[in-house]
């Protein structure tokens, strides 16, 4: 107790001197506070600044790619061009087959004539010079819309004989040159477009003969590497969605069930420890690695179809169904166990209160994670490009076993197409449908979550 | 029939088959309200519904895996004997012959046996496709019949329709250990075929990285093997300085994102721009990969440039940076978890001793934490490590042993989409090189997986 | 309520509260205190759960502050000075006005680290020894030294519940404080533990000023040199714990202490 006194007495000397300490502290200790603070403040606004110029830039690059330059061309669909027998129509003694046949072989014939000359005639009209030029003439309409002709007449053959007022898009070169996305000061040799079709355009856009128009090129062509203003999303959007229908047929059933399993069923013991261990690395191995194993089992030995949507959704079930699991576990997880004990309490067996009293409580939560998954399962490219997804295609898959892309990989092939000056805005232009898609999906699970959420 | 369809009338019948046990069993339960009965109705129903489906089921699966073998078997022996395959090319002629006969286009004319083989073919499939037809139709009558009689109180048709539901359910959270076994047995095996060519010892220890290409049908290792080095360590680099660059950026601020968003922000800057960060996270990484090529590469490049640095527009830095930025979110919102699980009684007690705010963060909060971080860290690490199309987009694909950031490099998962992308031959050795990759890959990220996730448990239990 | 103020005029008053009103949200907590407390005094204060006693002591170094919601009105002075001023220094502050906590909180550090951290923070000790010298008198003070002497590098988190509440106590007089706040200090404790504790209350009592909350009558009668009575955010009596005991001045008091209510 001596030594305790005498420390008091040292004590009460001492605290004008600690007092003073602290006061001496002071200014460097809120000097540092400021800093640490800043470093947050620091941290967050550039993650902010990051976000925006992520989307500033995609969106400044794509959002032009949105619309296209077309020329305004009067197409006379001359008879004496476009001969064509009449279009078959199925006779009551044909067989479907032999129609088919009939029809093939119709339409072939159609596709031997020479559109372009339709499209050239047209061109002369509006372009007084054209004839002295004609490589240059050629090369003023992309060469996808002779198709586009062609199959104006299939569908009508009507149109034969008379003149039609038609938007065709022009060449890729030129749109580039119109948007002011090459270097208008380069020397003639590096321009893409030679000097005569320079002034053509130039005088057409003035005229108002050439304009600016929305690309439904875009939205309604799959991919093209022959004439590359009219490539565009239909077939790779087609390819998603029957992954994605896979994906939403076989996951989140899958993935409910086993959650469902896993967390009000199974006993708990070292084997379920490990499936739940397996489970949370599941969710953590690389998207890759699905890729792999989807082409050494589904290709290499079930034999399915390479490039084809249903491997790839099945690759991507496999991926999204440790998601969906891991949310549907948490979802029950946060349903009190009170809701099961009542039901149990009733006399309801154990499969009773989980089906009827718990599960549609959960249905909120597990919708939520499931779209998150498939938004993810939408975004992703590694794994599909093992599988042969990248294979360029150039028509719409009508079927799961056709060959197909899918929306992300169709912007890696884009961004490594030659045309670097068109396909960059064309590029950031898929993005943005694909960001559009995958955030509307994801405000999709947000607003479940708010409208239905249920605070225990 | 096609298996669609099929599928369908299944379920169809299975809700016939439930109206007539639900029926069934009401009529026998009498008026007394089905008390008497075991079970209640729609239980019969399900029960009835179940027989009536699975059998069939089971036998539309055995089918469609045994028939085609059994009809490719069955065409291959109709082929008259001059034109009679050898056994390895059976594969490439049925091929032909499938092509002829669904109307596909084929290189060169058809041959007349080949167009005979097609019909048969034709025959052949409508024929199976008639008698599954019958034969679920008939196993499918007798389930129903026989379940249906069975109907009595005292048949506990809730014990069996549990049972079966239970059996479904187990067998969906097999699935996933199932893509384990897969995705190791797979990768296990192709990767033994690969160290058929190369030794191990050169494959994990090689420095050089050049596995030039197959020539095709030269796939017996004497010749491709010896040419090509396949050495791991320049991919193992590149993809280490990658990461390491990635954590560089990610760390610091993600973690500081997230100490500002537990510790200081008001709830109201939390709410908002939590979500916005977050929205980093769900952008796809071809997205991040463009936006490496096409903006950050050249950005950095004329930084380079005017400090007099060489930066190649794709490089280890490039593809470090952008992967960085794409896992910031994934520190901030992992360690945002972890920081405000770290309880409020230990930020009082500091701040009741005068520590400040940054103080009681830096001494207190974050030492508490430290383990959660590192896990949250390590996942981090796995991820960049497994991230494929960033690197594939703007690393540069050169494949080289360095640490200058500045220039391009290659990693293990560039590697792999190169290898079996491009034209060549599955069996060879430049093929199956990618799945030692991926085995390599596998391995590390589950390391890190496991590591992670034992440490970010513990720390969860410590303050629960 | 001045008049409750009953104390002999040589005391020094160290804290006092004016009108002292706290507010959640638009939730009203505390209606108006006014309080002096005196140097080197133990003030206990009792009540009901929820009437405020609690958010009134932690008005007194200020640590609603780190509540988002909470607002406080009126004055409290230490020494005179308004502690809500906004020239004070809130740092400064609970440096000379200590608080130990309901739940014992030792830091996940180790058992030197725990004491050191105050003046480490504070700047208080130039030297290594320096700080060893207050980290072995703060743990005498705290009756902890003779305990823990040997395993001072283990961490403060092995020790047991009533041991990691005297570290805490040691943790916080480490600094020097004038005054320590001690929010039910004994709740999550066992009697043992607790006997141990009221006893060291009573030696500090020497040195500090002690404002302990309690909802243990007996505690506050055991430990107090007065006590203050709060019900429903007002301070129902305020006197010397003896006569608040055996001869309350409200019919409220009585009730409580009778054990009506509470």
């Amino acid at each position: 107790m001596t030594t305790e006194v005498k420390n008091l007495k040292g004590s009460s000397l001492a605290r004008s001197k600690v007092q003073q300490q602290v006061i001496n502290s002071l200014q460097k200790r809120h000097r540092q506070e400021k800093l640490f603070r800043g470093a947050g403040v620091t941290a967050v606004a550039i993650s902010l600044l990051l976000v925006v110029l992520l989307f500033v830039n995609i969106f400044s690059k794509g959002l032009p790619a949105f619309w296209q330059h077309a020329i305004k061309v009067d197409i006379y669909f001359d008879p004496a061009v476009v001969q064509i027998a009449e279009k078959p129509v199925q006779q009551a003694d044909e067989s479907d087959n032999d129609f088919r046949q009939r029809d093939l072989e119709w339409r072939s014939s159609v596709g031997m004539i020479n559109f372009n000359r339709l499209i050239l005639d047209g061109l002369n009209k509006v372009i007084p010079d054209g004839q002295a030029h004609r490589r240059d003439l050629q090369r003023v309409v992309t060469s996808g819309e002779r198709f586009a002709i062609r199959d104006m007449v299939i569908n009508d053959p009507s149109v034969i004989g008379t003149t039609k007022s038609l938007y065709l898009l022009t060449d890729a070169n030129i749109d580039v040159w119109l948007k002011g996305n090459i270097d208008r000061s380069l020397s003639d040799a590096q321009q893409q477009l030679s000097p005569k079709m320079r002034e053509w355009v130039e005088s057409l856009k003035a005229q108002g003969i050439i304009q600016n128009r929305f690309s439904f090129a875009l939205f309604m062509n799959p991919d093209s590497r022959s004439s590359l203003a009219s490539a565009g999303l239909a077939g790779a959007f087609m390819g998603s969605l029957y992954m994605m229908l896979v994906v939403i047929v076989l996951a989140i059933p899958m993935g409910v069930a086993a959650a469902i399993y896993l967390e009000e069923f199974a006993p708990k013991n070292k084997l379920t420890d490990l499936v739940e261990v397996n489970i949370n690395n599941l969710a953590a191995v690389p998207s890759i690695v699905f890729g792999l194993l989807g082409a050494s089992i589904f290709i290499g030995w079930f034999n399915l179809p390479m490039s084809a949507p249903v491997v790839g959704g099945l690759v991507l079930t496999l991926m999204t169904l440790p998601t969906v699991i891991i949310a549907t576990r948490s979802t029950l997880k946060a349903i009190p166990p009170s809701i099961r004990q009542a039901a149990l309490g009733l006399g309801a067996s154990k499969s009773q209160a989980v089906f009827h009293h718990v599960l549609p409580l959960a249905i909120p939560g597990i919708l939520t994670g499931s779209i998150i998954g498939v938004a993810q399962a939408l975004g992703e490219s590694a794994p599909l490009l093992l599988i042969g997804m990248k294979s360029f295609v150039a028509s719409v898959p009508t079927s799961a076993m056709e060959q197909s892309t899918a929306l992300p990989v169709q912007i890696y092939l884009w961004q490594g197409n030659e045309l670097r000056n068109f396909f960059e805005a064309r590029t950031s232009a898929a993005i943005i449908v694909l960001l559009a898609l995958m955030l509307s999906l994801n405000s999709l699970a947000i607003w479940l979550r708010k409208r239905y959420e249920v605070r225990w | 029939m096609n298996n669609l369809s099929l599928i369908l009338m299944l379920l169809v019948l299975m809700a016939i088959a439930y109206q007539f046990g639900m029926t069934r069993s009401r009529s026998i339960a009498g008026g007394n309200n089905s008390s008497s009965m075991h079970s209640r109705p729609h239980h019969y129903g399900m029960m009835v519904g179940l027989w009536a489906v699975l059998p069939p089921l089971a036998v539309m699966l055995v089918w469609n895996w045994l028939a085609p073998s059994v009809i490719d078997g069955m065409v291959i022996a109709s082929i008259p004997a001059e034109f009679k395959p050898e056994l390895e090319q059976a594969a490439i002629v049925m091929r032909r012959i499938s092509n002829l006969a669904a109307n596909f286009g084929i290189v060169a004319e058809a041959a007349d046996w080949e167009l005979n083989a097609a019909s048969y073919l034709t025959g052949l499939k409508q024929q199976s496709a008639l008698m599954l037809t019958a034969l679920m139709f008939v196993v499918a009558s007798l389930g129903l019949l026989l379940s249906f009689r069975k109907i009595q109180p005292s048949l506990r048709a809730r014990h069996q329709v549990e049972r079966v539901t239970m059996g479904l359910l187990l067998l969906c959270s097999t699935v996933a250990i199932l893509t384990t076994v897969g995705i190791v047995l797979s990768m296990v095996g192709e990767t033994l075929k690969f160290f058929t060519f190369v030794k191990p010892s050169e494959f994990f220890f090689g420095t050089t990285w050049n596995p030039r290409f197959s020539t095709a049908g030269v796939a017996d290792g004497s010749l491709t093997g010896s040419q090509g080095s396949f050495g791991l360590l320049p991919l193992l680099s590149g993809t280490m300085l990658v990461a390491l660059i990635a954590m560089i950026v990610a760390i610091p601020l993600g973690l500081m994102v997230a100490i500002y968003l537990a510790e200081y922000a008001p709830s109201k800057v939390r709410n908002t721009v939590k979500p916005v960060i977050e929205i980093l996270a769900g952008i796809p990484t071809i997205v991040y990969g463009f936006f490496a090529l096409v903006t950050v590469g050249p950005f950095l490049s004329d930084i380079g440039a005017s400090m007099g640095l060489t930066i190649r527009a794709t490089s280890a830095l490039t593809a470090g940076v952008v992967m960085g930025i794409m896992i910031v979110p994934f520190i901030s919102s992992l360690s945002d978890d972890i920081l405000t699980q770290v309880p409020k009684t230990l930020r009082d007690g500091s701040l009741g001793l005068g520590a400040t705010k940054s103080e009681t963060i830096r001494k207190v909060v974050l030492p508490a934490a430290l383990p959660g971080i590192v896990g949250a860290v390590l996942l981090a690490v796995s991820r960049a490590i497994g991230e494929t199309m960033i690197v594939v987009l703007a690393a540069g694909n050169s494949p080289s042993v360095t640490a200058n950031p500045f220039e391009a490099v290659s990693t293990v998962t560039v590697t792999i989409v190169n290898q079996l992308t491009g034209d060549n031959d599955f069996a060879s050795p430049q093929s199956l090189v990618a799945f030692a990759l991926g085995l390599t890959l596998f391995v590390i990220t589950l390391l890190l997986n496991v590591v992670a996730l034992v440490i970010v448990r513990k720390y969860r239990e410590q303050y629960e | 309520m001045s008049e409750s103020v009953a104390v002999n005029n040589a005391a020094k008053v160290k804290m006092t509260a004016r009108d002292v009103k706290v507010f959640y949200g638009d939730n009203q907590a505390i209606h108006g205190i006014d309080m002096d407390i005196i140097e080197n005094e133990v003030i206990a204060f009792i009540g009901p759960s929820g009437c405020g006693k609690s958010t009134f002591l932690r008005c007194l170094n200020r640590m609603n502050d780190t509540i988002d919601i909470c607002r406080v009105t009126g004055e409290i002075a230490l020494d005179g000075q308004n502690i809500y001023h906004p020239s004070l220094d809130v740092v400064q502050l609970r440096a000379q006005v200590g608080m130990v906590f309901q739940k014992p909180n030792p830091f996940p550090k180790s058992i030197y680290e725990n004491i050191a951290y105050g003046p480490k923070l504070h700047g208080l000790a130039s030297k290594k020894s320096d700080l060893d010298d207050i980290v072995e008198s703060s743990l005498r003070r705290a009756g902890l030294w003779n305990e823990v002497k040997d395993r001072l590098s283990q961490p403060g988190t092995g020790l047991s519940g009533g041991q990691q509440q005297r570290l805490c106590i040691a943790r916080s007089i480490a600094v020097s404080p004038e005054v320590i706040l001690m929010d039910e200090p004994c709740s999550a404790l066992d009697p043992i533990a607790t006997s141990i504790i009221e006893e060291l209350i009573d030696e500090l009592k020497q040195n500090f000023t002690i404002v302990i909350v309690t909802h243990n009558m007996q505690q506050a009668a055991r430990v107090s040199d007065r006590t203050a009575f709060f019900h429903l955010g007002n301070l129902i009596e305020l006197g010397v714990t003896n006569d608040v005991f055996t001869n309350p001045k409200q019919k409220k008091t009585e009730d409580y202490i009778t054990g009506r209510y509470g």
